[in-house]
């Protein structure tokens, strides 16, 4: 069994759990952050509290765990609800992009003709252009917002899935137990949802979960250009943009600041890691030519 | 084969006109007079902002407002960047050399290293030098390369103060637009050599080292990752055992035989990914200010100066199709066996 096999790979292989430990470590991270790091404004608890406007960063203490970035933001606040807004993002974009591409694949594969031509055309128009790049723009015609960068990603991330669904029921449709189903009589809409579907999404529906640490690495990036996430919320990305302007220390002491690099820099190298890890045991189990 | 390159060149002109014409209808969004604004520098003429909507029609229906933007295109006019201070033509003109050096000088970094990782890595399976080597295809492939690049500015400008951030230094800058100087063909590193300037040369070549080694970080994991499982499967070959029963040398055995094979994968590769590394130059660009086309972008879309996203999405939009194209010919030229349609 495919579960049972997904299963032993994880546990066997010390990579695969490290990836696992990670991804549930954040997991953990974002489910609780209320309870680790509680907002002062429960209705915007995305929005960090700053201890005061000093410009100065802070030095980790008892009272800032991981210190304080520019104008006092908490980076222990920001790291911890950072993961949650990472997975809020990662899994929302991933949610709608698949949804679109599954719609706009299935429309090109089932009808195909000038209709396939078409939405085909479609993603290569969005594929001509380097997903960050476009996401960027898109993102700054919007303004900077968290709801803006998710649909600037959704835009650019939906096009491969929808070949890869595409390219997926193509290849069922020719199926003989579709061809059956046909000539036993069964209606168009039938033979799609009941048939070609269930058999096609699955490993779609794989490769867009693992998925989840790559758009969050390109939600970072825009944020990191100062035209993803609005100024003052908890985003890793945001996080280190702030963090530029002291990369340099001071004249006595370069390394002066380095913990507003390293709180929310290890954060996303941790994260994007555990996606990663996980995303190759998956990539081996589900390729056939691996025993 | 020839229907094929004819069919996606066709393409070309679809996706450059699709991509600007999607992302003109965004520009939508903005009201005529925020558009106008943008050509406004002092706030006493905000005044004129109505003269200056009449004047470039922004009220005008979409589509006629995009065939006016086109039709400055097609005559070679890509309207003006105030973000960058200059029209949109000469700014691409100015900076698309210094990102093709960028990207040129990491191609090599990637391939050379990527090569000798991977090689090494198989040679030497369980090894230690296996062991960096896979760690370092997973970690590079997820440590952002913003991230890298604030940590290697610490170290190597903050700390050790090597390689100064830019794109050269003050002195270059003066000798560069001075009079004696020569501009041939826009990429700085030739020209130095041809004017015979070492200093301008080392100076450009040393503003390079931090850009191109964060940029490569990603295309140099996924390079080590392939070199190593293209070395292994060579190693188990026929002719690879047979090589070594003829009493060859460890060395030639691994290099000039496996070696030569193994490295087929790896050019195909570089070559798609040289496309890909369009993308991370304008975070690269934007952490070291390095004046390429990445921070003209970036930039741009900071400012929401409209005709310098435009002007900078087609032109990203070109380079990306003609490369993609570019690479599938060149995967056919190196293994016979593929077949494009």
């Amino acid at each position: 069994m495919l579960k049972n096999r997904i299963f032993k790979r994880i546990y066997t292989n010390k990579t695969s759990l490290c990836g696992l430990v990670l991804v549930s470590f954040f997991l953990l991270l974002a489910l609780f952050a209320p309870w680790i790091a509680p907002a002062e404004n429960p209705n915007h608890p995305y929005q960090m509290p700053q201890a005061s406007y000093t410009i100065t960063p802070q030095a980790p203490s008892a009272q800032h765990w991981f210190g304080t970035t520019e104008q006092q933001y908490d980076l222990f606040y920001g790291v911890v609800w950072g993961a949650r807004l990472a997975f809020v993002v990662g899994m929302t974009v991933t949610f709608f992009a698949f949804l679109i591409g599954l719609l706009v694949g299935g429309i090109a594969a089932y009808f195909g003709g000038k209709v396939d031509e078409v939405l085909m055309r479609l993603t290569d128009v969005v594929f001509a252009v380097p997903s960050l790049v476009l996401a960027m723009v898109i993102a700054a015609m919007l303004g900077p917002d968290v709801k803006h960068m998710m649909i600037a990603l959704t835009a650019v991330a939906w096009p491969s899935y929808a070949r890869l669904i595409r390219g997926d029921i193509l290849s069922v449709k020719r199926r003989d137990y579709v061809t059956a189903a046909r000539t036993l009589g069964a209606r168009g809409g039938r033979i799609l949802l009941r048939h070609i579907l269930p058999n096609s999404i699955y490993p779609s529906v794989v490769v867009a979960s693992l998925d989840i640490g790559y758009i969050v690495l390109t939600a970072s990036s825009l944020s990191f250009l100062g035209l993803g996430a609005q100024p003052g919320t908890a985003d890793w990305g945001q996080l280190i943009s702030m963090a530029r302007n002291w990369v340099l220390g001071t004249a006595q002491n370069p390394f002066a600041y380095w913990y507003t690099v390293a709180a929310p820099g290890g954060a996303i190298f941790l994260f994007v890691l555990g996606w990663n890890l996980l995303g190759d045991a998956f990539r081996d189990i589900l390729d056939p030519r691996q025993v | 084969m020839l229907r094929y390159i004819i069919r996606r060149l066709l393409l070309l002109p679809l996706v450059m006109v699709g991509v600007t014409f999607l992302l003109f209808l965004l520009t939508q969004r903005l009201s005529p007079e925020m558009r106008a604004s943008l050509y406004v520098k002092d706030a006493r003429q905000m005044g004129a902002l109505e003269e200056v909507i009449e004047e470039y029609g922004l009220r005008d229906p979409v589509l006629k407002q995009y065939g006016r933007w086109l039709g400055g295109v097609l005559k070679g006019d890509l309207g003006y960047s105030p973000s960058a201070n200059m029209p949109v033509a000469k700014a691409i003109k100015e900076y698309l050399p210094a990102t093709i050096q960028l990207a040129v000088i990491t191609m090599l970094l990637v391939v050379f290293f990527g090569v000798w990782f991977g090689a090494s890595s198989a040679v030497h399976k369980d090894k230690w030098q296996d062991i960096l080597a896979r760690f370092i295809s997973v970690g590079g492939f997820s440590l952002p390369i913003f991230v890298l690049g604030l940590l290697l500015l610490m170290v190597f400008y903050g700390k050790l103060g090597w390689f100064a951030p830019g794109g050269y230094s003050f002195q270059t800058d003066l000798v560069v637009h001075g009079h004696s100087f020569h501009t041939y063909t826009g990429f700085l590193l030739i020209d130095a050599l041809l004017n015979g300037n070492l200093r301008v040369f080392l100076d450009v070549l040393s503003h390079l080292v931090l850009p191109a080694v964060t940029l490569c970080i990603g295309s140099f994991a996924l390079m080590v990752r392939v070199m190593r499982s293209s070395m292994l499967e060579e190693l188990n070959k026929e002719y690879v055992r047979a090589a070594r029963a003829k009493g060859l040398s460890e060395w030639v055995v691994v290099y000039k035989h496996a070696g030569k094979n193994a490295i087929i994968p790896v050019i195909t590769l570089a070559s798609i990914q040289f496309i890909r590394l369009l993308g991370g130059t304008v975070i690269v660009e934007t952490i070291f200010d390095y004046p390429g086309i990445g921070r003209f972008g970036v930039l741009a879309a900071q400012q929401l100066d409209i005709a310098g996203i435009l002007g900078f999405s087609l032109m990203v939009a070109a380079l990306f199709v003609l490369g993609n194209l570019l690479s599938d010919i060149l995967y056919t030229a190196v293994d016979p066996r593929i077949r494009l349609e």
